[in-house]
Protein backbone atom coordinates (compact mmCIF):
# COMPACT_ATOMS: atom_id res chain seq x y z
CA UNK A 1 0.00 0.00 0.00
CA UNK A 2 1.32 3.39 -0.93
CA UNK A 3 1.85 5.76 1.95
CA UNK A 4 -0.91 8.10 0.77
CA UNK A 5 -3.45 5.32 0.54
CA UNK A 6 -2.39 4.02 3.94
CA UNK A 7 -3.07 7.40 5.47
CA UNK A 8 -6.47 7.60 3.85
CA UNK A 9 -7.27 4.15 5.12
CA UNK A 10 -6.35 5.14 8.65
CA UNK A 11 -8.57 8.20 8.49
CA UNK A 12 -11.40 6.11 7.15
CA UNK A 13 -11.00 3.56 9.90
CA UNK A 14 -10.99 6.26 12.54
CA UNK A 15 -14.11 7.82 11.08
CA UNK A 16 -15.95 4.55 11.01
CA UNK A 17 -14.94 3.35 14.45
CA UNK A 18 -17.50 3.82 17.22
CA UNK A 19 -16.69 6.52 19.73
CA UNK A 20 -15.01 4.33 22.26
CA UNK A 21 -14.66 5.84 25.72
CA UNK A 22 -11.47 3.97 26.32
CA UNK A 23 -9.63 5.44 23.35
CA UNK A 24 -9.64 9.05 24.54
CA UNK A 25 -9.17 10.89 27.77
CA UNK A 26 -11.72 13.52 28.63
CA UNK A 27 -10.72 16.37 30.89
CA UNK A 28 -13.10 17.51 33.60
CA UNK A 29 -12.28 20.70 35.49
CA UNK A 30 -13.50 20.94 39.07
CA UNK A 31 -13.22 23.97 41.30
CA UNK A 32 -13.24 24.10 45.06
CA UNK A 33 -14.39 27.29 46.74
CA UNK A 34 -15.66 27.79 50.29
CA UNK A 35 -15.16 24.06 50.85
CA UNK A 36 -17.57 23.08 48.10
CA UNK A 37 -16.95 21.25 44.83
CA UNK A 38 -18.19 23.07 41.75
CA UNK A 39 -19.82 19.81 40.62
CA UNK A 40 -21.86 17.47 42.74
CA UNK A 41 -22.48 14.87 40.02
CA UNK A 42 -20.37 13.69 37.11
CA UNK A 43 -21.53 11.43 34.27
CA UNK A 44 -19.03 9.05 32.68
CA UNK A 45 -19.28 6.21 30.20
CA UNK A 46 -18.45 2.63 31.09
CA UNK A 47 -14.72 2.19 30.77
CA UNK A 48 -14.09 5.87 30.23
CA UNK A 49 -10.83 7.44 31.34
CA UNK A 50 -11.20 10.93 32.74
CA UNK A 51 -8.51 13.40 33.70
CA UNK A 52 -9.75 15.52 36.60
CA UNK A 53 -8.14 18.93 37.00
CA UNK A 54 -9.02 20.18 40.45
CA UNK A 55 -8.38 23.80 41.44
CA UNK A 56 -8.56 24.79 45.09
CA UNK A 57 -9.07 28.52 45.66
CA UNK A 58 -9.50 28.15 49.41
CA UNK A 59 -6.78 28.99 51.95
CA UNK A 60 -7.08 25.46 53.34
CA UNK A 61 -6.11 22.10 51.88
CA UNK A 62 -8.65 19.75 50.36
CA UNK A 63 -8.82 16.24 48.88
CA UNK A 64 -10.45 14.67 45.88
CA UNK A 65 -10.97 10.98 46.46
CA UNK A 66 -12.82 8.78 43.96
CA UNK A 67 -14.09 5.38 45.03
CA UNK A 68 -17.00 3.34 46.24
CA UNK A 69 -18.59 3.64 49.65
CA UNK A 70 -15.94 1.42 51.20
CA UNK A 71 -13.17 3.66 49.88
CA UNK A 72 -14.91 6.75 51.21
CA UNK A 73 -15.39 5.19 54.63
CA UNK A 74 -11.78 4.06 54.75
CA UNK A 75 -10.56 7.58 54.03
CA UNK A 76 -13.02 9.13 56.43
CA UNK A 77 -11.65 6.93 59.19
CA UNK A 78 -8.07 7.05 57.99
CA UNK A 79 -5.21 9.14 59.17
CA UNK A 80 -3.38 9.76 55.91
CA UNK A 81 -2.70 13.47 56.08
CA UNK A 82 -1.45 13.78 52.54
CA UNK A 83 -2.17 11.55 49.57
CA UNK A 84 0.69 10.59 47.31
CA UNK A 85 -0.05 10.57 43.59
CA UNK A 86 -2.45 7.69 43.17
CA UNK A 87 -5.13 7.41 40.49
CA UNK A 88 -8.28 8.99 41.82
CA UNK A 89 -6.81 10.08 45.14
CA UNK A 90 -5.17 13.47 45.43
CA UNK A 91 -4.57 16.22 47.93
CA UNK A 92 -5.00 19.73 46.59
CA UNK A 93 -3.02 22.17 48.73
CA UNK A 94 -4.46 25.62 49.36
CA UNK A 95 -4.45 27.76 46.26
CA UNK A 96 -3.13 25.05 43.96
CA UNK A 97 -4.30 22.93 41.05
CA UNK A 98 -3.69 19.18 40.94
CA UNK A 99 -4.82 16.62 38.38
CA UNK A 100 -5.48 12.90 38.48
CA UNK A 101 -6.52 10.43 35.82
CA UNK A 102 -8.95 7.65 36.59
CA UNK A 103 -10.50 4.89 34.50
CA UNK A 104 -14.02 3.98 35.46
CA UNK A 105 -15.60 0.57 35.27
CA UNK A 106 -19.26 -0.31 35.22
CA UNK A 107 -20.19 0.86 38.70
CA UNK A 108 -21.28 4.23 39.96
CA UNK A 109 -18.79 5.74 42.39
CA UNK A 110 -18.51 8.59 44.84
CA UNK A 111 -16.03 11.39 45.29
CA UNK A 112 -15.28 13.48 48.33
CA UNK A 113 -12.85 15.19 50.66
CA UNK A 114 -12.02 13.50 53.93
CA UNK A 115 -10.04 16.08 55.83
CA UNK A 116 -11.63 16.50 59.28
CA UNK A 117 -15.21 17.66 58.96
CA UNK A 118 -15.12 18.27 55.21
CA UNK A 119 -17.24 15.32 54.03
CA UNK A 120 -19.97 16.06 56.54
CA UNK A 121 -19.75 19.73 55.61
CA UNK A 122 -20.87 18.74 52.11
CA UNK A 123 -17.69 18.06 50.16
CA UNK A 124 -18.96 15.03 48.29
CA UNK A 125 -20.61 14.01 45.05
CA UNK A 126 -21.44 11.11 42.78
CA UNK A 127 -19.96 9.70 39.61
CA UNK A 128 -22.72 8.09 37.56
CA UNK A 129 -21.77 5.57 34.90
CA UNK A 130 -24.29 6.04 32.13
CA UNK B 1 -23.44 17.36 66.98
CA UNK B 2 -20.95 19.14 69.14
CA UNK B 3 -22.64 21.28 71.74
CA UNK B 4 -21.09 24.67 72.15
CA UNK B 5 -21.37 26.57 75.36
CA UNK B 6 -20.20 30.12 74.90
CA UNK B 7 -21.10 32.41 77.72
CA UNK B 8 -20.22 35.69 76.10
CA UNK B 9 -20.31 38.93 77.96
CA UNK B 10 -20.13 42.06 75.93
CA UNK B 11 -20.24 45.54 77.36
CA UNK B 12 -20.63 48.45 75.02
CA UNK B 13 -19.80 52.01 76.03
CA UNK B 14 -16.75 50.53 77.21
CA UNK B 15 -17.39 48.51 74.22
CA UNK B 16 -16.76 45.02 74.64
CA UNK B 17 -15.89 42.15 76.65
CA UNK B 18 -15.65 38.72 75.29
CA UNK B 19 -14.86 35.83 77.53
CA UNK B 20 -13.73 32.64 75.94
CA UNK B 21 -13.00 29.92 78.35
CA UNK B 22 -11.43 27.53 75.94
CA UNK B 23 -9.39 29.25 73.36
CA UNK B 24 -11.72 27.80 70.80
CA UNK B 25 -14.60 29.67 72.15
CA UNK B 26 -14.35 33.32 71.51
CA UNK B 27 -13.09 33.20 68.03
CA UNK B 28 -12.86 30.43 65.62
CA UNK B 29 -10.60 28.18 67.52
CA UNK B 30 -8.43 25.91 65.67
CA UNK B 31 -7.22 22.64 67.06
CA UNK B 32 -4.66 20.64 65.21
CA UNK B 33 -7.08 17.77 64.82
CA UNK B 34 -10.00 19.96 63.93
CA UNK B 35 -11.95 19.21 67.05
CA UNK B 36 -13.97 21.87 68.79
CA UNK B 37 -12.98 21.91 72.43
CA UNK B 38 -14.79 25.03 73.35
CA UNK B 39 -15.65 24.98 76.98
CA UNK B 40 -16.65 28.49 77.82
CA UNK B 41 -16.05 31.92 76.35
CA UNK B 42 -16.69 35.37 77.76
CA UNK B 43 -16.11 38.70 76.11
CA UNK B 44 -16.65 42.30 77.11
CA UNK B 45 -16.98 45.02 74.52
CA UNK B 46 -17.38 48.58 75.68
CA UNK B 47 -17.65 51.75 73.60
CA UNK B 48 -16.96 55.24 74.83
CA UNK B 49 -15.89 58.38 72.93
CA UNK B 50 -15.11 56.53 69.74
CA UNK B 51 -12.98 53.87 71.38
CA UNK B 52 -13.95 50.24 71.58
CA UNK B 53 -12.48 48.35 74.50
CA UNK B 54 -12.59 44.69 73.82
CA UNK B 55 -11.72 42.45 76.73
CA UNK B 56 -11.56 38.74 76.21
CA UNK B 57 -10.52 36.05 78.58
CA UNK B 58 -8.96 32.91 77.22
CA UNK B 59 -9.20 29.86 79.36
CA UNK B 60 -6.40 27.38 79.25
CA UNK B 61 -7.75 23.97 78.33
CA UNK B 62 -4.81 22.11 79.81
CA UNK B 63 -2.62 19.47 78.27
CA UNK B 64 0.38 19.92 76.08
CA UNK B 65 -1.28 20.49 72.74
CA UNK B 66 -1.42 23.91 71.18
CA UNK B 67 -4.70 25.61 70.51
CA UNK B 68 -5.77 29.04 69.60
CA UNK B 69 -8.44 31.18 68.05
CA UNK B 70 -9.06 33.80 65.43
CA UNK B 71 -11.14 36.84 66.30
CA UNK B 72 -12.30 39.43 63.77
CA UNK B 73 -11.96 43.02 64.95
CA UNK B 74 -13.82 46.12 63.75
CA UNK B 75 -10.65 48.16 63.40
CA UNK B 76 -6.90 48.37 63.92
CA UNK B 77 -6.11 48.19 67.64
CA UNK B 78 -3.76 50.75 69.13
CA UNK B 79 -2.76 48.39 71.91
CA UNK B 80 -3.34 44.91 73.22
CA UNK B 81 -2.68 44.53 76.91
CA UNK B 82 -3.49 42.22 79.74
CA UNK B 83 -7.04 42.73 80.86
CA UNK B 84 -8.20 43.45 84.35
CA UNK B 85 -8.65 40.77 86.94
CA UNK B 86 -12.35 40.95 87.61
CA UNK B 87 -14.07 43.05 84.97
CA UNK B 88 -15.73 40.13 83.21
CA UNK B 89 -16.68 38.35 86.38
CA UNK B 90 -18.17 41.52 87.83
CA UNK B 91 -20.39 41.95 84.78
CA UNK B 92 -21.64 38.41 85.08
CA UNK B 93 -22.28 38.97 88.75
CA UNK B 94 -24.23 42.13 87.97
CA UNK B 95 -26.64 40.38 85.62
CA UNK B 96 -26.48 36.74 86.64
CA UNK B 97 -26.01 36.90 90.39
CA UNK B 98 -26.18 33.15 90.98
CA UNK B 99 -23.31 32.25 93.30
CA UNK B 100 -22.52 29.12 91.30
CA UNK B 101 -22.21 31.02 88.05
CA UNK B 102 -19.97 33.62 89.62
CA UNK B 103 -17.76 30.99 91.20
CA UNK B 104 -17.33 29.26 87.87
CA UNK B 105 -16.51 32.47 86.09
CA UNK B 106 -14.06 33.47 88.76
CA UNK B 107 -12.07 30.32 88.25
CA UNK B 108 -12.07 30.70 85.00
CA UNK B 109 -5.85 45.83 53.05
CA UNK B 110 -8.36 43.76 52.64
CA UNK B 111 -7.22 42.49 49.28
CA UNK B 112 -3.58 41.93 50.17
CA UNK B 113 -2.15 38.69 48.86
CA UNK B 114 -0.27 38.24 52.11
CA UNK B 115 -1.54 39.11 55.54
CA UNK B 116 0.42 41.89 57.20
CA UNK B 117 1.37 41.49 60.83
CA UNK B 118 0.57 44.82 62.46
CA UNK B 119 1.00 43.89 66.10
CA UNK B 120 2.59 41.07 68.06
CA UNK B 121 2.63 40.66 71.81
CA UNK B 122 2.72 38.09 74.56
CA UNK B 123 0.38 38.12 77.50
CA UNK B 124 1.16 35.42 80.04
CA UNK B 125 1.04 32.18 78.06
CA UNK B 126 -0.75 33.73 75.10
CA UNK B 127 0.95 34.59 71.81
CA UNK B 128 -1.13 37.30 70.17
CA UNK B 129 -0.79 38.48 66.60
CA UNK B 130 -2.99 41.09 64.94
CA UNK B 131 -3.20 40.69 61.18
CA UNK B 132 -4.48 42.81 58.34
CA UNK B 133 -5.50 41.07 55.17
CA UNK B 134 -8.25 39.51 53.15
CA UNK B 135 -9.91 36.26 54.10
CA UNK B 136 -7.63 34.14 51.94
CA UNK B 137 -4.49 35.94 53.11
CA UNK B 138 -5.41 35.55 56.76
CA UNK B 139 -6.34 31.92 56.14
CA UNK B 140 -2.99 31.35 54.47
CA UNK B 141 -1.17 32.94 57.39
CA UNK B 142 -3.10 30.87 59.92
CA UNK B 143 -2.43 27.65 58.03
CA UNK B 144 1.25 28.43 57.62
CA UNK B 145 1.48 29.09 61.36
CA UNK B 146 -0.03 25.80 62.40
CA UNK B 147 -3.67 26.68 62.80
CA UNK B 148 -6.16 24.10 61.65
CA UNK B 149 -9.04 25.83 59.94
CA UNK B 150 -12.39 24.02 59.75
CA UNK B 151 -14.13 23.74 56.36
CA UNK B 152 -16.42 26.72 56.94
CA UNK B 153 -13.43 28.99 57.67
CA UNK B 154 -12.83 30.26 54.11
CA UNK B 155 -16.34 31.68 53.80
CA UNK B 156 -16.42 33.01 57.35
CA UNK B 157 -13.06 34.76 56.97
CA UNK B 158 -14.27 36.44 53.78
CA UNK B 159 -17.51 37.39 55.55
CA UNK B 160 -15.48 39.41 58.04
CA UNK B 161 -12.68 40.61 55.78
CA UNK B 162 -15.16 42.31 53.46
CA UNK B 163 -16.12 44.63 56.32
CA UNK B 164 -12.92 44.79 58.36
CA UNK B 165 -9.71 43.07 57.30
CA UNK B 166 -8.38 42.99 60.85
CA UNK B 167 -8.07 39.73 62.74
CA UNK B 168 -6.47 38.79 66.02
CA UNK B 169 -5.02 35.33 66.42
CA UNK B 170 -4.40 33.97 69.87
CA UNK B 171 -2.47 30.86 70.70
CA UNK B 172 -1.68 29.28 74.04
CA UNK B 173 1.94 28.31 74.45
CA UNK B 174 1.68 25.10 76.43
CA UNK B 175 5.26 25.23 77.69
CA UNK B 176 4.88 28.81 78.97
CA UNK B 177 1.58 27.83 80.55
CA UNK B 178 3.37 25.04 82.38
CA UNK B 179 6.16 27.37 83.50
CA UNK B 180 3.60 29.84 84.81
CA UNK B 181 1.67 27.14 86.59
CA UNK B 182 -1.48 27.56 84.56
CA UNK B 183 -3.98 24.80 85.05
CA UNK B 184 -6.99 23.80 83.05
CA UNK B 185 -9.66 26.42 83.51
CA UNK B 186 -7.31 29.28 84.34
CA UNK B 187 -8.21 32.31 82.29
CA UNK B 188 -6.06 35.09 80.85
CA UNK B 189 -7.96 38.30 80.12
CA UNK B 190 -6.93 40.33 77.10
CA UNK B 191 -7.91 43.98 76.60
CA UNK B 192 -7.93 45.29 73.03
CA UNK B 193 -8.30 49.04 72.46
CA UNK B 194 -9.82 49.82 69.06
CA UNK B 195 -10.61 53.31 67.80
CA UNK B 196 -13.63 52.96 65.54
CA UNK B 197 -16.75 54.81 64.54
CA UNK B 198 -18.54 51.61 63.77
CA UNK B 199 -18.59 49.23 66.72
CA UNK B 200 -19.90 45.76 66.33
CA UNK B 201 -19.58 42.47 68.12
CA UNK B 202 -18.64 39.34 66.19
CA UNK B 203 -21.20 36.60 66.70
CA UNK B 204 -21.01 34.46 63.57
CA UNK B 205 -17.45 33.48 64.43
CA UNK B 206 -18.82 31.67 67.49
CA UNK B 207 -20.24 28.96 65.27
CA UNK B 208 -17.04 28.38 63.34
CA UNK B 209 -16.33 24.69 63.00
CA UNK B 210 -19.64 23.65 64.50
CA UNK B 211 -22.26 21.69 62.63
CA UNK B 212 -25.34 23.62 61.54
CA UNK B 213 -27.48 22.06 64.26
CA UNK B 214 -25.02 22.74 67.07
CA UNK B 215 -26.41 25.16 69.64
CA UNK B 216 -24.44 28.32 70.28
CA UNK B 217 -25.07 30.06 73.56
CA UNK B 218 -23.40 33.22 74.75
CA UNK B 219 -23.91 36.14 77.07
CA UNK B 220 -23.25 39.54 75.58
CA UNK B 221 -22.92 42.64 77.73
CA UNK B 222 -22.89 46.09 76.24
CA UNK B 223 -21.86 49.26 78.08
CA UNK B 224 -22.65 52.40 76.14
CA UNK B 225 -23.04 56.09 76.77
CA UNK B 226 -26.68 55.94 75.67
CA UNK B 227 -29.21 53.16 75.43
CA UNK B 228 -28.13 51.40 72.26
CA UNK B 229 -30.10 50.15 69.30
CA UNK B 230 -28.86 46.84 67.99
CA UNK B 231 -29.21 44.89 64.82
CA UNK B 232 -30.54 42.26 64.73
CA UNK B 233 -33.02 43.60 67.22
CA UNK B 234 -33.34 41.13 70.09
CA UNK B 235 -36.53 39.50 71.22
CA UNK B 236 -37.99 40.27 74.61
CA UNK B 237 -37.73 37.52 77.21
CA UNK B 238 -41.52 37.19 77.13
CA UNK B 239 -41.64 36.56 73.40
CA UNK B 240 -38.69 34.19 73.57
CA UNK B 241 -40.43 32.01 76.12
CA UNK B 242 -43.47 31.66 73.86
CA UNK B 243 -41.46 30.08 71.08
CA UNK B 244 -41.57 26.31 70.61
CA UNK B 245 -39.06 24.60 72.83
CA UNK B 246 -36.94 23.37 69.93
CA UNK B 247 -36.78 26.78 68.28
CA UNK B 248 -33.81 28.93 69.21
CA UNK B 249 -34.70 32.61 69.65
CA UNK B 250 -31.38 33.97 68.41
CA UNK B 251 -30.94 37.11 70.49
CA UNK B 252 -32.83 37.89 73.68
CA UNK B 253 -32.52 41.21 75.52
CA UNK B 254 -32.49 40.04 79.13
CA UNK B 255 -31.53 43.35 80.75
CA UNK B 256 -31.48 46.97 79.62
CA UNK B 257 -30.90 49.57 82.30
CA UNK B 258 -28.68 52.35 83.55
CA UNK B 259 -25.45 50.84 84.82
CA UNK B 260 -25.44 50.93 88.58
CA UNK B 261 -22.89 53.13 90.39
CA UNK B 262 -21.52 50.12 92.22
CA UNK B 263 -20.92 48.26 88.97
CA UNK B 264 -19.11 51.18 87.39
CA UNK B 265 -17.04 51.73 90.51
CA UNK B 266 -16.00 48.10 90.63
CA UNK B 267 -15.13 48.05 86.95
CA UNK B 268 -13.15 51.29 87.16
CA UNK B 269 -11.11 49.83 90.00
CA UNK B 270 -9.90 47.01 87.77
CA UNK B 271 -6.60 47.26 85.87
CA UNK B 272 -6.89 49.15 82.60
CA UNK B 273 -10.48 50.21 83.24
CA UNK B 274 -9.91 53.74 84.50
CA UNK B 275 -11.22 55.19 81.24
CA UNK B 276 -14.72 54.05 82.15
CA UNK B 277 -16.95 56.93 83.28
CA UNK B 278 -18.10 56.76 86.85
CA UNK B 279 -21.69 57.44 85.87
CA UNK B 280 -24.04 57.80 82.95
CA UNK B 281 -23.42 54.44 81.27
CA UNK B 282 -26.08 52.10 79.95
CA UNK B 283 -25.88 48.36 80.54
CA UNK B 284 -27.45 45.90 78.12
CA UNK B 285 -27.35 42.17 78.57
CA UNK B 286 -28.16 40.07 75.54
CA UNK B 287 -28.34 36.32 75.55
CA UNK B 288 -27.37 34.50 72.38
CA UNK B 289 -29.19 31.22 71.83
CA UNK B 290 -29.03 30.08 68.23
CA UNK B 291 -28.33 27.15 65.95
CA UNK B 292 -24.87 27.55 64.50
CA UNK B 293 -26.42 27.25 61.05
CA UNK B 294 -28.67 30.24 61.74
CA UNK B 295 -25.98 32.40 63.30
CA UNK B 296 -24.96 34.13 60.08
CA UNK B 297 -24.87 37.65 61.48
CA UNK B 298 -23.00 39.85 63.92
CA UNK B 299 -24.31 42.39 66.40
CA UNK B 300 -24.31 45.95 65.11
CA UNK B 301 -24.64 48.65 67.73
CA UNK B 302 -25.71 52.25 67.43
CA UNK B 303 -25.04 53.99 70.72
CA UNK B 304 -25.35 57.49 69.28
CA UNK B 305 -29.01 57.82 70.04
CA UNK B 306 -29.94 57.83 66.36
CA UNK B 307 -31.38 54.36 66.66
CA UNK B 308 -30.00 53.18 63.34
CA UNK B 309 -27.55 50.30 63.69
CA UNK B 310 -25.84 49.43 60.46
CA UNK B 311 -27.01 46.40 58.45
CA UNK B 312 -23.51 46.29 57.01
CA UNK B 313 -21.93 46.05 60.45
CA UNK B 314 -24.36 43.28 61.28
CA UNK B 315 -23.31 41.38 58.17
CA UNK B 316 -26.85 41.58 56.82
CA UNK B 317 -26.12 43.76 53.81
CA UNK B 318 -23.20 44.13 51.44
CA UNK B 319 -20.83 47.00 52.00
CA UNK B 320 -21.74 48.92 48.85
CA UNK B 321 -25.47 48.51 49.16
CA UNK B 322 -25.88 50.20 52.47
CA UNK B 323 -23.07 52.23 53.90
CA UNK B 324 -23.76 53.38 57.40
CA UNK B 325 -22.29 56.78 56.64
CA UNK B 326 -24.71 57.62 53.93
CA UNK B 327 -26.87 55.08 52.35
CA UNK B 328 -30.27 54.07 53.44
CA UNK B 329 -30.44 52.71 56.89
CA UNK B 330 -33.02 50.29 58.09
CA UNK B 331 -34.81 51.05 61.29
CA UNK B 332 -34.47 48.50 64.04
CA UNK B 333 -38.22 48.17 64.15
CA UNK B 334 -38.22 46.76 60.64
CA UNK B 335 -35.61 44.19 61.54
CA UNK B 336 -37.46 43.31 64.70
CA UNK B 337 -40.59 42.75 62.66
CA UNK B 338 -38.69 40.62 60.17
CA UNK B 339 -37.12 38.56 62.93
CA UNK B 340 -40.47 37.99 64.60
CA UNK B 341 -42.12 37.09 61.31
CA UNK B 342 -39.38 34.65 60.46
CA UNK B 343 -39.59 33.01 63.85
CA UNK B 344 -43.36 32.83 63.70
CA UNK B 345 -43.12 31.52 60.15
CA UNK B 346 -40.81 28.74 61.23
CA UNK B 347 -43.07 27.93 64.13
CA UNK B 348 -46.08 27.84 61.84
CA UNK B 349 -44.26 25.61 59.40
CA UNK B 350 -43.38 23.18 62.13
CA UNK B 351 -46.95 23.18 63.33
CA UNK B 352 -48.15 22.47 59.77
CA UNK B 353 -45.76 19.57 59.41
CA UNK B 354 -46.82 18.15 62.73
CA UNK B 355 -50.56 18.42 62.15
CA UNK B 356 -50.67 18.15 58.40
CA UNK B 357 -52.72 21.31 58.14
CA UNK B 358 -52.07 24.99 58.11
CA UNK B 359 -51.26 26.56 61.43
CA UNK B 360 -53.39 29.44 62.50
Amino acid sequence: MRPRLFAVALVALAACAPASASTSVRTVAIGIHYSAFSLDAIDVEPGETVRFVVTNTDPIDHEFIIGDQAVQVAHELGTEAFHPPRPGEITIPAGETVSTTFTFGERDLLFGCHLPGHYVFGMRGTVDVV
Amino acid sequence: MRPLRLPLAIVLGLFALLIAAPAWACGGLVNTNGSVTLVRTTTLAAYHRGIEHYVTSFEFAGGTGEFGSIIPLPGVPTKVIRGGDWTLQRLVQETQPQPEAFALAATAGAAEDRAQVILKTEIDALDIVVLEGGGTAVGDWAREHGFFLPPDAPEVLDFYAERSPIFMTVRFDASRAAEQGLGAGDGTPVHVVIPTTNPWVPLRILGLGAGPEAPVEADVYLLTDLEPATLPAPLTPGLATRLPQDLHPGLVLERSEAASPSLLTDLRDDKGMEWLPSSGMWLSYLRVDARAGDLDYDLAIDASGAGQPSPVAAGLAPEAASDPAGAPSYGPAIWTAIAVLVLLGVAAGRERRRTGRPAV
